[in-house]
């Protein structure tokens, strides 16, 4: 198996105040094949965000490293199409402008005409037909959500990086957007890394389920191959036995598994501090007074 | 407190007339050389009637007074802000722009209007008949300028990294960062600070007035105290009054507009 994106030992530290490092993600080590949907789940707090933030590089690693089609990863750059969590869309641009902002980036040769073009088959796509000229404050949740999908897709990627873009929708509006990434995803063949804490949102969505270790110095636990075939229909997984047994696999790790630690290579071993050396006052009392 | 109808008009109608009363009765018992109100409106009649009249170099219509005053506001102002604006971008983007000269500002920021117009005087000395012009247009540049600097650097600053961080995925350019997302987040702080240095600009204007002796609204009300008109200093200090209150309206109307953007 050729990996399209490598992540290997990619670790995240802050310095403490204190002096001793707070070890937020450590030896995260990844292979994600080229079209794969690949979601990270773990426990608020564990550090997916994090991981995802790195790829993206919006963070800097502490350690370790990113390769996206035999290239590392340096800096954020557009070949990498984020979906924020909150979409983060410009509130004093429209949807339009907003998808066009990036479309004019990527796509700097194409003229004008075929620039709109991008941006309006992108926001119909996602169904924003009818609202793209209005501002964000004009639309839904959902609708940005919508809007921030669309950006993403419209840069082109070479792979999507979503963090937890359906955390902030009600259910039901969930459920719609999920099915809007699925179709974009199959019609443009993306490659498809996404954080979540929802476990029927992964297995609904992914072709393997990475789940994470609890923080401090968290990495991937155990992971999951989601084998149904494609395209998938919601109705359908909830009529396969088999949805319920990695439902259960899924939610036996985050409840029981996830503080376990897998093995690693062995720590270096770090040699005995020898007792700390008597008060001075003391050795010269003891050397006064003989025992 | 129960609204009734017309409240709006009624209630401060009622304060003026109290303020009014207070003023006509200390006219007539213990200042006996402050005009009363009736005697301050005969006295400036003429000039309200006649708003554009020029009958003098300091004896003119009082509009075409407050014209004067507020071009030169105009020119100050302008100045104020095109050196406010990018001090303001400086200070926010960069901490040590902010350690070298946030010391100085926080010093020179509380100095009084009048403070500056000698120093003026000194620097543009060698301009001959523009010297005071050009000092005032320096007075109300200085002086005008902080709430600007200072509210735009903290908008800066409190622009949202996560709209930063859109900016970076999409690989703009500084300049695109600048005009697609910086200036517009800061916008809504700008204004804020726009309509404070335009209160600051005006009240250094009729400081400078005073001082230099140009016709104005403020140059008016000091030749009419050495004259011993002193209705026409209350006729004075209304209109400055009112004026202020016109353009601080007029700044908050267009400060609403980009809030809401």
């Amino acid at each position: 198996m050729s990996a399209f994106l490598e992540i290997s030992r990619l670790g995240k530290t802050y310095p403490a105040p204190s002096g001793a490092a707070a070890i937020i993600v450590e030896n995260f080590d990844l292979k994600i094949r080229k079209g794969e949907f690949v979601t990270l789940i773990g426990h608020s707090g564990c550090g997916k965000s994090t991981v995802l933030s790195m790829i993206a590089g919006l963070t800097d690693a502490a350690s370790g490293g990113v390769i996206l089609s035999s290239k590392e990863v340096v800096g954020a750059g557009p070949d990498r199409g984020v979906v924020f969590q909150a979409p983060c869309l410009l509130p004093w641009l429209t949807a339009f402008e907003n998808v066009r902002l990036g479309v004019d980036q990527v796509y700097y040769t194409a003229d004008a005409t075929e620039r709109r073009q991008i941006a309006e088959y992108y926001l119909t796509v996602v169904g924003l037909a009818e609202s793209m000229h209005k501002r964000p404050a004009e639309l839904s949740q959902g609708m940005r959500q919508r809007c921030g999908i669309a950006r993403a897709f419209a840069l082109s990627p070479k792979m999507l990086l979503l963090d937890e873009p359906f955390g902030m929708l009600d259910s039901l509006t969930r459920y719609e957007l999920q099915e809007v990434l699925l179709d974009l995803w199959q019609k443009d063949q993306k490659t498809a890394l996404m954080v979540t804490h929802d476990v029927d949102e992964a297995l609904f969505l992914s072709d393997r389920v990475v789940m994470m270790t609890n923080g401090p110095a968290a990495t991937v636990g155990e992971i999951l191959e989601v084998k149904f075939p494609r395209p998938r229909s919601r109705q359908q997984l909830l009529e396969d036995p088999l949805y319920y047994e990695l439902r259960a696999q899924l939610i036996g790790f985050l409840e029981e598994r996830s503080h376990v630690r897998p093995t690693r290579p062995a720590a270096p071993v770090v040699p005995p501090t020898p007792p700390p050396a008597a008060p001075r006052l003391r050795r010269f009392l003891s050397a006064l007074v003989p025992a | 407190m129960k609204k009734f109808k017309l409240d709006w008009l009624i209630l401060p109608l009622v304060g003026l007339f109290i303020i009014l009363s207070l003023w006509a009765v200390s006219s007539l018992t213990w200042a006996k050389d402050l005009p009363s109100p009736l005697k301050t409106w005969e006295s400036s009649k003429p000039y309200i009637l006649e708003p554009f009249a020029k009958r003098g170099e300091m004896d003119q219509g009082i509009l075409r007074f407050t014209w004067y005053s507020l071009v030169l506001v105009a020119q100050g102002y302008a100045l104020a802000l095109l050196v406010a604006v990018p001090l303001g971008f400086f200070l926010g983007l960069s901490k040590t722009f902010t350690k070298m000269f946030d010391p100085l500002i926080q010093v020179f920021r509380p100095v009084f209007p009048l403070a500056w117009l000698p120093l003026g005087y000194v620097l543009f000395m060698g301009f001959g008949k523009e010297t005071g012009t050009y000092a005032a247009l320096f007075t109300i540049a200085l002086c005008a300028m902080w709430p600007t600097v200072l509210n735009t650097a903290v908008g800066v600053r409190a622009v949202p990294q996560d709209y930063l961080n859109v900016g970076r995925v999409l690989k703009l350019s500084r300049w695109k960062t600048l005009t697609k997302i910086l200036i517009p987040a800061t916008l809504p702080y700008m204004f804020t600070g726009f309509r404070l240095s335009l209160g600051i600009a005006w009240l250094a204007i009729v400081a400078a007035e005073m001082l230099t002796g140009r016709p104005g609204a403020g140059g008016f009300l000091w030749q009419e105290y050495n004259a011993n008109i002193y209705e026409h200093i209350i006729f004075s200090i209304i209109t400055i009054g009112v004026i202020g209150f016109i353009l601080d309206r007029l700044m908050s109307v267009l400060e609403a507009r980009f809030k809401t953007a």
